[in-house]
């Protein structure tokens, strides 16, 4: 299996500029465009991490119009701290790579809960408080997601990324 | 069969539970009424009311005393713990190590949620912000059956259906039971939308008006809630609002003859002091009910003796 290596197609200029491939860690492709720095959030990845990252933003996609790319070398990351981003992402792929090689691909899928990546929308709920707790959201639906908080049982279903932790 | 370690939210039971509790409040109606027990003897319930109460308070300190049992209370916040500005979960596993049971009246909501992960011993919810207050909503299904009935009823919530957290748990605890529900509010104060494709969802008949006289010949029940004075910038408008709400004994006149009015009180002006007499009352008698509804919650949480 080859390695994910994403085309940037520009009207003008080069036809065609190649992202460096990376020997080990995780490529998450065909994220909404626009959408990578949230998935770099939701990974709890922030701008002092020590992290080998490639960011690539506004790919055409023929799947999706546009999208983005995320790689992060070295670093596998886990299913279950992957599969959170499918709260912005949902069409998103996880390739792992090892040696160059795609050694597995698969969707994200959203868990039952979503512990401390999303606040609750509601302003008097009590896991807006200093309360020593994480925020808590159900998943009640995947597609459009529809999220409801553990506490003040508020749904969420909009604008979900404005509400990211 | 009623399961439950705390009592939360009124999405958590079932109709089988709900029966359940009804079943043995009805039981222990007699106590509540004075019949002497000592069912609770040796058993200690803290009550921790963040906010001001009258009835629920009193009701569960009443309902724990018939039995035998006693009372702590929190106190103003002013001088605790808590004005020393520790936190709810803090507080919670301190006084749950004093008590047989907590019950919780906070602001914020989910707050009886957080205390049930932090208590080491079973937690009541009491009203929780704008959230849910269960025990209302048991005590007035109580009410409902024993002065009306439960099945396939036709009953009208009237007055604040968007912020009134009554009326959002006992809809959805009515749709349980095949009711057909009519809300009856100002347009500014109707019930939220997702409450009521909730209620769409489960299969309920739920109808909405803004005119009273529309439905008071046509419901079994009639639930008044307060129109709080605050949700109106213009007191000429809360005027006009509050007295095209008012139920009086005339305008009672072409009602079934088995109506009943019910109102989780305390009341202002929305049933005149002139229908307290009429066959139709019944908000004293649902007040009352708090007592052995609560009775019952208590000895399924924290049981006691026969």
């Amino acid at each position: 299996m080859a390695e994910i290596m994403p085309k940037i197609g520009l009207k003008e200029g080069p036809k065609e500029l190649r992202v460096k491939p990376i020997v080990n860690g995780t490529v998450i492709d065909h994220i909404a465009g626009g959408q990578a720095l949230n998935v770099l959030k939701i990974l709890g990845i922030s701008g002092t991490t020590d992290a080998t990252l490639s960011v690539v933003m506004n790919v055409e996609s023929s799947k999706l119009g546009k999208k983005d790319i995320v790689k992060v070398e070295d670093r596998e990351l886990l299913e279950q701290e992957v599969n959170r981003i499918a709260l912005i992402a949902p069409a998103a792929s996880i390739n792992i790579i090892r040696d160059y090689k795609v050694i597995e691909k698969r969707p994200v899928d959203l868990p039952d809960e979503i512990v401390g990546v999303v606040r609750c929308q509601n302003p008097n709920c009590i896991s807006n408080t200093l309360e020593p707790i994480k925020s808590r959201m159900l998943v009640k639906a995947r597609n459009p997601v529809l999220l409801r908080c553990l506490y003040c049982e508020q749904p969420l279903t909009e604008r979900i990324a404005e509400y990211l932790i | 069969m009623f399961m439950k370690r705390h009592v939360l939210s009124m999405r958590e039971f079932s109709r089988e539970e709900i029966d359940s509790v009804l079943d043995l409040a009805a039981s222990l109606e007699p106590y509540a009424r004075g019949r002497k027990s000592d069912m609770f003897a040796g058993k200690i319930l803290a009550l921790l009311f963040f906010e001001p109460s009258t009835r629920t308070r009193m009701s569960f300190e009443t309902a724990m005393k018939r039995l035998g049992g006693s009372v702590i209370n929190l106190g103003p916040a002013e001088g605790s713990s808590i004005s020393k500005g520790e936190s709810l979960a803090d507080t919670v596993r301190v006084i749950g190590g004093y008590a047989d049971a907590l019950v919780i009246r906070h602001p914020k909501e989910g707050s009886a949620r957080l205390a049930s992960q932090f208590s080491p011993v079973p937690v009541l919810n009491a009203g929780d912000g704008a959230g849910h207050h269960p025990t209302q909503t048991l005590l007035d299904l109580y009410t409902i059956k024993k002065e009306s009935f439960l099945e396939n009823l036709q009953i009208a919530l009237v007055g604040d259906l968007k912020y009134g957290r009554t009326v959002h748990s006992l809809a959805y605890a009515l749709s349980l039971y095949g009711a057909d529900i009519t809300l009856v509010s100002p347009p500014t104060l109707r019930m939220p939308d997702p409450i009521k494709a909730d209620l769409s969802n489960k299969g309920t008949r739920v109808r909405e008006t803004c005119d009273i006289g529309e439905v008071i010949n046509n419901v079994d029940v009639l639930y008044m809630t307060r129109i709080q004075r605050e949700r109106f910038p213009d007191p000429v408008e809360y005027n006009k609002v509050a007295s095209s709400y008012r139920i009086t004994p005339e305008s009672l006149a072409g009602a079934r003859k088995g109506l009943i009015i019910m109102h989780p009180l305390p009341r202002v002006d929305e049933i005149d002091p002139s229908v307290d007499g009429t066959k139709h009352a019944r908000y004293f008698q649902q007040s009352f009910y708090g007592v052995p509804v609560r009775m019952a919650l208590l000895k399924m949480l924290i049981g006691g003796g026969s």
